[in-house]
């Protein structure tokens, strides 16, 4: 029997973007019946696309795979916009998903907010039950509980008024320890710990530490706030543009994270991630003589690229290879071992390979740059898609002082051209 | 490792969910703590701050039938079989309310539950059952004051002649629920998208309440516009309800049944559609 409480494989969340119909049933009757006639619809400006056939979509996950095993605290750390919070409503089944399947043994609870379903008008008492029943209790647990739950709110005299009448800070102690005494093997919450003062926040996390280390249960826990999520967790999860960009240890999940936020990613290296029987181990940029690069990139220098990496089996027909982007992430050129008539592609085994190739930076503007490695089967199968599986994604900053600092370029490529004036 | 990993017994299974109809009356079951505590809560709610209290539940049957006895019965003399005409209408009323206020209820579900919903997964069937079954209290009340005017009446020597339908009497409140349940299920699956079905719902009810015979009855109806009441699926129902106490109208049989099989399909889309719109209402909105 294997430890594993939480699988996901594949998890993808699609949105659709813009407005669904028009919101009002006679305006879609009458986009319809003009459809069916072949007239033009007409609640369209003229010349304005139909928006019945604009198909906006937006991927908020993206074939995210991972796994929980039992008593991890796992934090899930990103961006605004990373995912985060879709990924927990899909753990949490208030949405569904678009792809992939999530395999959970155990009782699941999710706080994705506390106090869900209070009612002003009732009492705090009938509150703690009804809201218990709505995170999954049976009305046995919850009386069990009870006292307990009165304890560690410290409402006691109030506890016969309706919560109407309760302070904020009141009513969010009270809503969180109920939530605190669930007695479910996996408990996803959400940033739910930002609200109350700060006594009660320690209280909490102490509660939550305790119930996670003492009883062996399993968190996933989302947040901002990294000393906490350092503090409460020991796995992480860093999501990035709908997908996982690292997972592992959560210092080195949170240290992945802050790089981000700096202009240089050199190199990758992390667990080696199975991609189709190609496992990559490490990914490094480097200055002429193995320096590593530093804040900024001059455009005189000798960038190269290694790439390593373990095939499980000869792959037949595997194409490497790299794209630079710009800051706007559009491609500036992509670079394959197949390119050119002298390709060392054929010499590529089964084993640990380690591919070096220098990256052209001469005739580049100056600015932010993001480089991709790409791997492939012959044209038609993607191991790695750079425009997409965005983890091993590396940047820098390249400085091109030949045009002083007040240029600005125009197009993609800065060749530094030498213009002489011809004397007639 | 994995495929020994995938034969394994996991509790629970998230995967996009394409099927037409789930209906999981275990998991629901499971939650019949949830529903007893929203029925407290929705009975609670509504009573706190008022003066009167359930007081409200017999004043409006009373109003409406007064009413409708001296607009119909007195004044356009509308014949109701010898049946005092007060009792007449306050039978049809009584159960009318609870169809429509069933119907009324669960129309708004999706759109007043959207906080719950977008935080927390329970069975999103239990808050439209429990709906029904706060206001079968509603009705229990209605039911037991028309119980009272009915003892009245009779004993005050009105031509009442109870039969072995009311045996059936029972069933005729499940099937005027289900209807309610099953036509406000398809209404809120609709009403997601199109907010203005909800300003449909109550203007068709109360048209739709005139083409029910809840003040003639079935008999009076002209033969040309006997359509409306066959496929009335509350018609019938109304009328074998009334028939049961008051022994005078018709036992629309043929009706009846044609009601019955109505309600099992309305029923039948109507969670179907409620389930399609909850699956993707949270991401709309």
């Amino acid at each position: 029997m294997s430890n594993t409480v939480i699988k996901v494989e594949n998890l993808s969340k699609r949105y659709q973007l813009g407005t669904i119909g028009y919101g009002s049933l006679q305006h879609d009757l009458k986009a319809w019946w003009a459809r069916m006639q072949g007239k033009e619809d007409p609640n369209t400006k003229i010349g304005e696309k139909s928006r019945m056939d604009l198909h906006g979509e937006f991927w908020a996950l993206k074939n995210v795979n991972f796994e929980v095993q039992k008593g991890d605290r796992i934090g899930i750390i990103g961006r605004n916009g990373a995912g985060k919070s879709t990924l927990l409503k899909l753990l949490s089944r208030v949405t569904s998903p678009t792809g992939g399947t999530i395999r959970v043994r155990g009782r699941v609870a999710s706080l994705l907010e506390v106090g869900t379903g209070f009612h002003p008008e009732l009492t705090g008492r009938e509150n703690v039950f009804l809201n218990g029943a709505i995170l999954g209790m049976k009305r046995r647990e919850i009386q069990s509980k009870f006292d307990e739950i009165l304890n560690f709110s410290g409402v006691e005299r109030f506890i016969d008024t309706p919560v109407k009448r309760y302070s904020s800070g009141m009513y969010v102690r009270l809503a969180f320890s109920v939530a605190a005494h669930l007695e479910s093997e996996i408990m996803i919450i959400d940033e739910v710990l930002a609200v109350g003062d700060s006594e009660f926040q320690k209280k909490c996390l102490g509660k939550m530490d305790a119930v996670s280390r003492g009883e062996g249960r399993t968190i996933i826990f989302v947040s901002h706030h990294l000393p906490s999520i350092r503090a409460l967790c020991n796995k992480g999860i860093y999501l990035g543009g709908g997908q996982v960009l690292h997972q592992g240890e959560m210092s080195a999940s949170v240290d992945q994270y802050l790089t981000s936020y700096k202009t240089t990613k050199s190199g990758w290296e992390g667990q080696p991630i199975d991609l189709k029987g190609l496992k990559v181990l490490a990914i490094a940029l480097s200055e002429a003589g193995g320096k590593a690069i530093g804040s900024s990139v001059d455009v005189s220098s000798q960038l190269r690229l290694r790439f390593s990496f373990l095939l499980k089996e000869e792959i037949y027909d595997l194409v490497l290879g790299f794209v630079l982007f710009n800051y706007n992430h559009d491609p500036i050129y992509r670079s394959l071992t197949t390119d050119l008539k002298s390709s060392i592609n054929r010499e590529i085994k089964q084993g640990v390979n380690t591919l070096e190739c220098e990256v052209p930076v001469s005739f580049l503007a100056g600015g932010e740059y993001f480089l991709n490695v790409h791997a492939s089967i012959s044209n038609s199968e993607w191991i790695i898609n750079p425009a997409e599986d965005r983890q091993f994604e590396l940047k820098f900053e390249l400085q091109n002082d030949a045009f002083g600092s007040s240029h600005h370029t125009h197009g993609s490529v800065a060749p530094g051209v030498q213009w002489e004036l011809l004397k007639s | 490792m994995s495929s020994s990993q995938d034969t394994e017994h996991w509790d629970l299974v998230i995967e996009p969910k394409n099927k037409f109809l789930r209906f999981d009356i275990k998991e629901i079951l499971q939650y019949k703590f949830l529903m007893f505590l929203f029925v407290r809560r929705d009975f609670v709610a509504q009573f706190k701050q008022t003066i009167l209290g359930p007081l409200w539940f017999i004043i409006q049957p009373v109003m409406t039938s007064g009413i409708f006895t001296m607009v119909f019965s007195v004044i356009a003399k509308i014949p109701t079989d010898g049946v005092p005409p007060f009792l007449f209408n306050l039978i049809g009323v009584t159960l009318w309310n609870y169809f429509s206020s069933c119907l009324g209820a669960t129309s708004n579900i999706l759109g007043g539950n959207a906080g719950l919903f977008g935080k927390v997964y329970f069975p999103r069937l239990t808050v439209p059952i429990s709906t029904v079954i706060t206001r079968l209290y509603t009705f229990g009340i209605q039911f037991v004051f028309l119980l009272i005017v009915y003892f009245a009446l009779m004993f005050s020597g009105a031509a009442l002649h109870p039969n072995w339908l009311l045996l059936l009497v029972p069933l005729m409140i499940a099937h005027s629920a289900l209807l309610g349940l099953g036509i406000g299920l398809f209404a809120s699956g609709l009403t997601v998208k199109y907010r203005d079905l909800n300003q449909l719902i109550g203007f068709g009810l109360s048209l739709a309440m005139y083409a029910t015979p809840i003040f003639y009855p079935m008999s009076s109806v002209p033969a040309n516009l006997k359509w409306i009441v066959t496929f009335n699926p509350m018609a019938p129902v109304i009328e074998i309800f009334r028939y049961a106490f008051t022994g005078t109208g018709t036992v629309p049989t043929v009706e009846y049944v044609v009601s019955l099989a109505l309600t099992v399909v309305v029923v039948y889309f109507g969670i179907a559609l409620f389930q399609r719109a909850e699956r993707n209402f949270i991401d709309v909105a």
